[in-house]
């Protein structure tokens, strides 16, 4: 918890009286701060003229929150707080049993998610299913797996990948532009994707093999936004910005189509009424077999010599040359597999809208990516899943808040505030879990019993 | 014949061993043997190049000149110089540890050990793609991976926090745990750089026996290179001396203790003391001089640190692709060597010296003169140099 560190002189005053006087001082910044932000606002009138709005009240309404708020704070909360705290050092450690949800969180996720579309469906009927299956359920899963991809590559390895947002362009356009042109089946796509995408780790792996750290981070960016910047310009190729549309549909394996003119149309050879929903809950649920695949092999490979090679390479890499492990092709494997998992998301993504063009695949979309896997606590599968959840889900969720508009007026839209609301739950997490949700790190193999490696020994690796 | 029996015999051989940064020789033509299952160390005074040694050795540096030969027990020599650095524990089977330790620490200690068998479980998980389908044979090979790191950590006393995170270990534990780790390895050569470094002097003891053990029960050499004495003079069979880059002794512990250069060097005598040093060793003709007074003419002045004298003494300045070499001044080795050559010229020196001076002067002379002729070599070369230092 990020405590003010008070002056000396503040100790003697007592802590009404230093509320009192830190709040006046937090009034004051906040009126120096918004004076201009809240306090005048530029408009056009009628003669299309600028004229400045003033919004005193406003500017008073926020000033004053500020300082009541500060006043609460300092006056009450923090005695508080210190008060628990001194009463939680006093008490001894009460070493609690885990919860049965905690003890069983994964088994409980899984039954989750299998469950999810058919309770979506019992609740709302196909047409209402719809949009909770699609918007929240596939997209969060894309994130999950695209997190759990970049996880092999961040959390493992350590190398720190901003561009990792041109694996899953490279595996989505792999699909559309194969797929519309030639006409293969996605299910022949699907691994090529991926392979087309593992190729392109290695060739970006290559080159960033000597760099670490912040030039690593920057090389890889610049290597996202080459891609999108390929995508855009080579016309000819991927059709520039307008996109690459009609990809084709998902079948399942060739033998019942989702297209509802083609002969073996799911409601036709099962003799339902005809919707839109089978087809959204088939995606589901393969996106959700994409997404147990990358857990059971990133589960598989940490035990792994490999997998291990990875961990200790983010540990210390000259410990690793020491040891005879070669450097070179680990870091590779690492980009290729990580690459690998986001060209599979791709090749769905694409499958998925139907549509792809070189705006899906911008640096805030690696960005949020990254977020979501240090935010879930590097390295752990579940605590990525977790905030996939909270970012992903509570970000469209906000689409969903009608109610806002009965707070804060009806030109308020509450989507526009996503941005700012991922930032905010990023400070509070970091503040509050510097590590992540899951910040413990799980051994893969032990002698006796299994222990969870505190965070604290753990380190990020040096890119 | 003979050739070839010494060349099994010796496990390592570093000839003409020279390493460059810049223009500061860091290792000038160091050339020592260490004999197969013996325990050679590498001892001298800070900044003597022991590391360099070390990191020559293992491939984390490329010697600028020399062969460093490794011969295995299955009679297959290597090159280490042309190794790539990973290749030489994986293929030359020489691991090592370092002077400040580099556990992998978030991972627990087996897993420690685990990375160290890395190569060995690569070839059995059929690289990771019969591993990823489960295959037994990868099976087995694991099971028998975690035996011989429970094996090593018995040996390293460890085998109670195998499930610990290796940064959670006391130093001393972690030190035993860095040369359990390359003991996994399966080395033939185990280079150990200062393993007794911090540790107080049960553990150091501790540490002697299990490199006794792995001495005695693996057949693994050991070279080590130690500040610790008592470890040294303890354990090891064979002792190679460094200053300032170059070998100034090499032989037996109890030889090698009683080189008056070594002592000079290592323990950093001040040049008061030399003769005193002298004397200790028994050199007869210092004992005949006893009252001849020090020598404050040259060197560095009243410095008995280990380091020898202001930096500014010990290495003179040279631009672009010059070679920079450290004045005689600064070497303690060498003193002792100056010092040796004048008490040996004594007579002849007394004879042409003005029959006025009072003794003490006549015997400082020749010493005076002993190291200004070896200063000389170096004045010819410092004029040209003090010449591109102006164009600056």
């Amino acid at each position: 918890m990020a405590v003010t560190v008070s002056p000396e002189r503040d100790v003697v005053a007592t802590p009404i009286q230093r509320a009192f006087r830190e709040a006046l001082y937090a009034g004051a910044i906040a009126l120096g701060l918004f004076v201009l932000f809240i306090g005048l606002r530029t408009d056009q009138n009628i003669n299309n003229e600028l004229i400045l709005v003033q919004r005193w009240a406003l500017l008073g309404f926020v000033v004053i929150a500020t300082a009541v708020g500060r006043f609460l704070y300092v006056g009450y909360a923090q005695p508080a707080m210190e008060r628990a705290n001194a009463e939680k050092a006093k008490a001894p450690a009460a070493v609690a049993e885990p919860g049965f949800v905690r003890q069983n969180f994964n088994k409980i996720g899984v039954a989750v998610l299998l469950l999810y579309p058919v309770a979506m469906v019992l609740a709302f009927g196909f047409q209402g299913s719809l949009k909770w299956v699609d918007n929240f359920g596939i997209q969060i899963l894309i994130y999950v797996m695209l997190a759990w991809g970049l996880n092999i590559v961040v959390g493992l390895a350590g190398l720190l990948d901003l561009g990792y947002v041109a694996f899953y362009a490279v595996g989505a356009y792999a699909y559309a532009l194969l797929g519309t042109h030639f006409g293969l089946s996605f299910w022949i796509l699907l691994p090529a994707a991926g392979c087309m995408a593992a190729f392109w780790g290695v060739m970006l792996g290559f080159p960033v093999l000597r760099l670490r750290g912040d030039y690593l981070a920057i090389v890889t960016l610049a290597f996202g936004e080459i891609i999108r910047l390929v995508l855009i310009n080579w016309r000819e190729v991927t059709n520039g910005s307008a996109g690459v549309s009609g990809i084709p549909k998902v079948s399942f394996f060739g033998l019942v189509s989702f297209n509802v003119s083609d002969p073996n149309y799911i409601a036709k050879v099962l003799h339902i009424a005809q919707s839109g929903a089978y087809y959204k809950i088939f995606l589901y649920y393969l996106i959700l077999g994409l997404c147990f695949l990358t857990a059971f092999v990133t589960i598989r490979l940490r035990r792994l010599p490999v997998g291990r090679a990875w961990e200790a390479l983010r540990e210390d890499e000259i410990a690793c040359r020491s040891l005879g492990i070669n450097t070179t092709t680990t870091k590779l494997t690492a980009f290729a597999t990580g690459a690998m998992f986001g060209g599979f998301a791709g090749s769905f993504f694409a499958a998925r809208q139907g549509f792809v063009s070189p705006e899906s695949f911008v640096f805030l979309e690696s960005a949020i990516i990254l977020a979501i896997v240090v935010l879930g606590g590097m390295g752990s599968l579940g605590g990525i899943a977790v905030a996939a959840l909270v970012m992903i889900g509570g970000t469209e969720i906000l689409r969903e808040l009608d109610f806002l508009k009965a707070v804060f007026g009806p030109d308020f839209t509450p989507e526009l505030y996503r941005m700012l609301l991922f930032g905010m739950a990023m400070v509070i997490v970091m503040l509050w879990k510097p590590r992540g949700f899951v910040g413990s790190r799980e051994p893969t193999a032990f002698l006796r019993e299994r222990k969870a490696v505190s965070g604290s020994f753990t380190k990020e690796g040096h890119g | 014949m003979d050739v070839q029996a010494s060349m099994n015999d010796f496990i390592l051989q570093v000839e003409h061993l020279s390493m460059k940064f810049g223009g500061l020789v860091a290792i000038g033509d160091l050339s020592f043997q260490a004999r197969r299952g013996e325990i050679t160390a590498l001892i001298g005074p800070n900044g003597a190049g022991k590391t360099t040694v070390f990191n020559c050795i293992t491939g984390f540096y490329k010697p600028t000149e020399g062969m460093i030969t490794l011969n295995k027990r299955d009679g297959s020599t290597h090159l280490l110089e042309r190794l790539p650095n990973h290749e030489i524990p994986a293929r030359a089977n020489v691991a090592r540890t370092f002077q400040n330790i580099r556990l992998f620490s978030g991972m627990t200690l087996l897993e420690n050990l685990l990375v160290a068998q890395h190569n060995k479980l690569m070839r059995a998980s059929g690289y990771t793609f019969l591993g990823l389908f489960g295959f037994p044979s990868y099976r087995q090979a694991s099971a028998e991976s975690i035996e011989l790191a429970r094996h090593w950590l018995e040996k390293a006393d460890l085998v109670d926090r195998a499930d610990d995170p290796a940064g959670d270990l006391p130093y001393g534990a972690q030190r035993r745990l860095e040369i359990a780790r390359a003991m996994c390895t399966g080395p033939e050569l185990l280079c150990l750089d200062e393993p007794a470094a911090g540790l107080n002097p049960k553990e150091s003891a501790s540490l002697n026996e299990l490199l006794i053990d792995i001495k005695d029960n693996t057949g693994t050499s050991i070279l080590l290179i130690e500040h610790d004495m008592s470890v040294v003079m303890q354990i090891s069979d064979h002792v190679v001396v460094l200053e300032y880059g170059r070998k100034i002794s090499d032989g037996n512990p109890q030889s090698v203790r009683t080189d008056p250069r070594v002592i000079a060097a290592y323990l950093g005598v001040d040049d008061e003391q030399v003769e005193e040093v002298l004397t200790e060793v028994g050199d007869e003709d210092v004992i005949e001089q006893l009252d001849t007074g020090p020598d404050s003419a040259h060197g560095p002045g009243n410095s008995a640190s280990m380091m020898a004298g202001p930096v500014s003494d010990t290495v003179e300045h040279a631009d672009e692709g010059e070679r920079v070499t450290v004045s005689k001044g600064a070497s303690k080795a060498a003193q002792v060597d100056a010092r040796a050559a004048a008490i040996a010229s004594k007579p002849a020196a007394k004879r042409s010296a003005a029959k006025a001076a009072p003794k003490k002067t006549v015997a400082k002379a020749p010493a005076a003169k002993a190291a200004s002729a070896s200063k000389g070599k170096e004045a010819a070369v410092k004029p040209a140099s003090g010449k591109r230092g102006g164009r600056k």
